[in-house]
């Protein structure tokens, strides 16, 4: 029997190999929590206060994120919406028709950025941004090269400014690539204070890319154990059964 | 007593007594059914949940461009348990391949292709042929970038072949692209055409295997040996022995099946690819288009194929060859003996030379095509054919074990 599972397993295996790293520079870790609601809370501040302006959520609504994350309705109509919305609408931007003309690229919808992409790449993002003249708004990205969103939460983090290498161009010369960012001009928040920021919007937008993502981790442990009795029993009652089969 | 006369009455005029007694309570199956044997009732298990998922997801989900992707996260938020119905039917999919992929191996294993049950293994290649349909068209339903284009590569495959080709792939869309009027087409084809086709086919399938009987492990037929009952020595009633036993296999199966539903309905991205988180968008390629996990095999070898003469319409005629060359292995196969604890070693590591090929080439068909993968996916293509180009061959001159009279 043990042979068959493994053999089961090695069939299996391959698939759990075959998410290929992409190329370019590796996503940093975010550590972030679903289950962590003083986190989730202070997500949702940060993102309405900061992102909410241009970015949707169009498919999370007020009052569901106000019952999952623990905040009262008075509380929610007083310090997270800012527009007119009624707590049952979701969560819509008040960017106007011409963002196109302002940014290049209308800024997306970010329901489900965190299954598109991953939570660490929104983490790595929000911590990606260095000076870069070349750019209209003065500011690039390391993780979606030539960004169209400015820096936002400058003021928070301060500027960072790109770190290159040489690197052998595969015609005998060397070409500059970039490699990383280290910080330029300091912020309000300290850098393991602005960690934490982003991080919290980072795992705000797991929980808005699938809301019932705890619930349905903690209902499944209710529902193996469930199984478990369950296959318990069955193995009992064929075993049972099959005692006159030789 | 009430009960007994309502069954009398209904067996005046149905044959309910005489179907329970024949195809359950009093059909006779091998004792000897092992670990292999459970994967028949659950891909039964798994088809149930398709279908009663499938109507529940359709009361809420729209079939139209403008709409699928937004139903889908209705779906997903406010309808209540709308979330575990959509994974129930998203991890079904692909368990729905795992269950019968590890069916067909148990049919290399024990020779249950062999005469006399070679329509029985042809309803099932049948089965399998349209599960892709069936697969592939809801994999567009969700209208995520990912069904988009996945769509787009996969109908634009029949544009390869000469003359009618593009005029074909026309028809199939039903538009000049991949476009509403092709999810409508594919919703209908899903929902009401190919499960009703299925269903039909599985009971064709159930029916041709009570006819014959069921093989087993020792490859053997229960029925030339039958006791003074007139029943086969080796063979128990499938009521109760398999139910019971049968209800602990699925068990064990929901077991894990709910393991990932609960915990990785997305599977690492092989269940639920992230790029169909975004919507479909026809300016946007993803960076790297893979079909879903199950395809990939065939999908590795369409590209593993080169371009001859002009044309790509190779890859798609060895892609469509590896499914088509299924259905001729019971005449394929001259092996004296049906299973495998009876057969020489030539069988055994064909059959795992075989199974190693069909998995390399997943894996190949999940990767970009570059590096060692577009080398590896020739190689295990040819291999995969030689597995059953070669049988009458090698099948013939491998060496053999007695086989036994009764099941061990």
């Amino acid at each position: 029997m043990i042979r068959r599972f493994a053999l089961l397993a090695l069939m299996l295996l391959p698939a759990g190999f075959a998410q290929a790293q992409e190329e370019g520079i590796p996503l940093l870790h975010s550590g972030t929590d679903i289950n962590n609601v003083s986190s989730l809370q202070r997500g949702a501040r940060n993102f309405m206060n900061y992102c909410s302006g241009c970015h949707s959520l169009k498919y999370l609504r007020y009052n569901r994120m106000a019952a999952d994350l623990r905040i009262t309705e008075p509380e929610l109509a007083a310090n997270l919406i800012f527009t007119s919305a009624k707590p049952f609408d979701t969560i819509n931007s008040s960017m106007p028709a011409d963002a196109l003309n302002w940014f290049g690229k209308v800024p997306p919808d970010l329901s489900l950025i965190a299954r598109a992409k991953g939570v660490d790449y929104v983490y790595s993002f929000l911590k990606g941004f260095y000076a870069d003249k070349t750019r209209p708004w003065g500011v690039n990205n390391l993780y979606l090269p030539s960004a169209a969103m400015p820096h936002v939460l400058f003021e928070r983090q301060g500027l960072q400014k790109p770190v290159f290498k040489s690197e052998p161009d595969g015609r005998g010369g060397t070409s500059m690539v970039l490699e990383g960012v280290e910080p330029m001009t300091p912020g309000a928040l300290k850098p393991e204070e602005y960690d934490q920021f982003v991080r919290d919007i980072a795992n705000f937008l797991d929980y808005a890319a699938e809301p019932i993502k705890a619930k349905r981790q903690s209902l499944g442990v209710f529902v193996i154990l469930f199984l478990l009795v369950f296959f318990v029993f069955a193995f009992l009652l064929k075993k049972e059964y099959w005692k006159d089969v030789h | 007593m009430a009960a007994v006369r309502l069954i009398d009455w209904i067996d005046a005029r149905f044959p309910l007594t005489k179907l329970w007694k024949e195809q359950v309570a009093e059909y006779y199956a091998p004792k000897n059914f092992n670990f292999w044997y459970y994967f028949g009732v659950i891909s039964l298990v798994v088809l149930v949940n398709q279908l009663v998922t499938g109507i529940f997801l359709t009361m809420s989900y729209k079939p139209s461009s403008a709409e699928a992707f937004a139903s889908v996260e209705y779906i997903m938020r406010d309808v209540d348990w709308g979330w575990l119905i959509r994974y129930m039917h998203s991890t079904g999919a692909s368990a729905f391949f795992i269950v019968i992929y590890l069916h067909m191996f148990r049919a290399l294993l024990y020779g249950s292709h062999r005469k006399p049950r070679e329509l029985l293994w042809i309803f099932g290649c049948v089965i399998f042929l349209l599960l892709m349909a069936e697969a592939f068209m809801g994999y567009v339903l969700p209208w995520g970038n990912m069904s988009y284009w996945g769509a787009q590569v996969i109908v634009s495959l029949f544009g390869s072949i000469p003359v009618i080709g593009q005029s074909l792939v026309e028809w199939i869309r039903g538009d000049y692209y991949i476009a509403d009027a092709t999810l409508n087409r594919f919703f209908a084809l899903h929902v009401a055409a190919l499960p009703l086709a299925l269903v039909f086919l599985v009971i064709a399938h159930l029916m041709a295997l009570h006819e014959v009987g069921s093989n087993n492990p020792d490859g053997i037929e229960i029925k030339k040996l039958k006791g003074a009952d007139g029943h086969p020595l080796d063979g128990i009633p499938f009521h109760p022995y398999y139910t019971v036993k049968d209800t602990m296999g699925i068990a064990a199966f929901l077991l894990v099946f709910s393991g990932v539903i609960f915990f990785a309905p997305g599977f690492g991205g092989l269940f639920l690819e992230s790029p169909n988180f975004e919507p479909a968008n026809p300016l946007q390629t993803p960076p790297h288009i893979a079909p879903v996990w199950y395809f990939t095999p065939f999908y590795a070898m369409l590209r593993a194929v080169p371009s001859f003469a002009g044309t790509q319409v190779w890859g798609v005629l060895v892609m469509g060859a590896a499914i088509v060359v299924l259905f001729f292995l019971p005449w394929l196969d001259r092996s004296p003996v049906r299973s495998i604890r009876y057969r020489g070693p030539i069988y055994k590591i064909a059959l795992a030379i075989f199974s190693l090929s069909f998995i390399a080439l997943g894996v190949c068909g999940l990767k970009p095509p570059s590096g060692i993968y577009p080398q590896l996916a020739r190689v295990a293509t040819i291999l995969y054919f030689a597995f059953f180009l070669l049988m009458p061959w090698y099948s013939r001159i491998d060496s053999v074990k007695p086989v036994p009279e009764r099941v061990t």
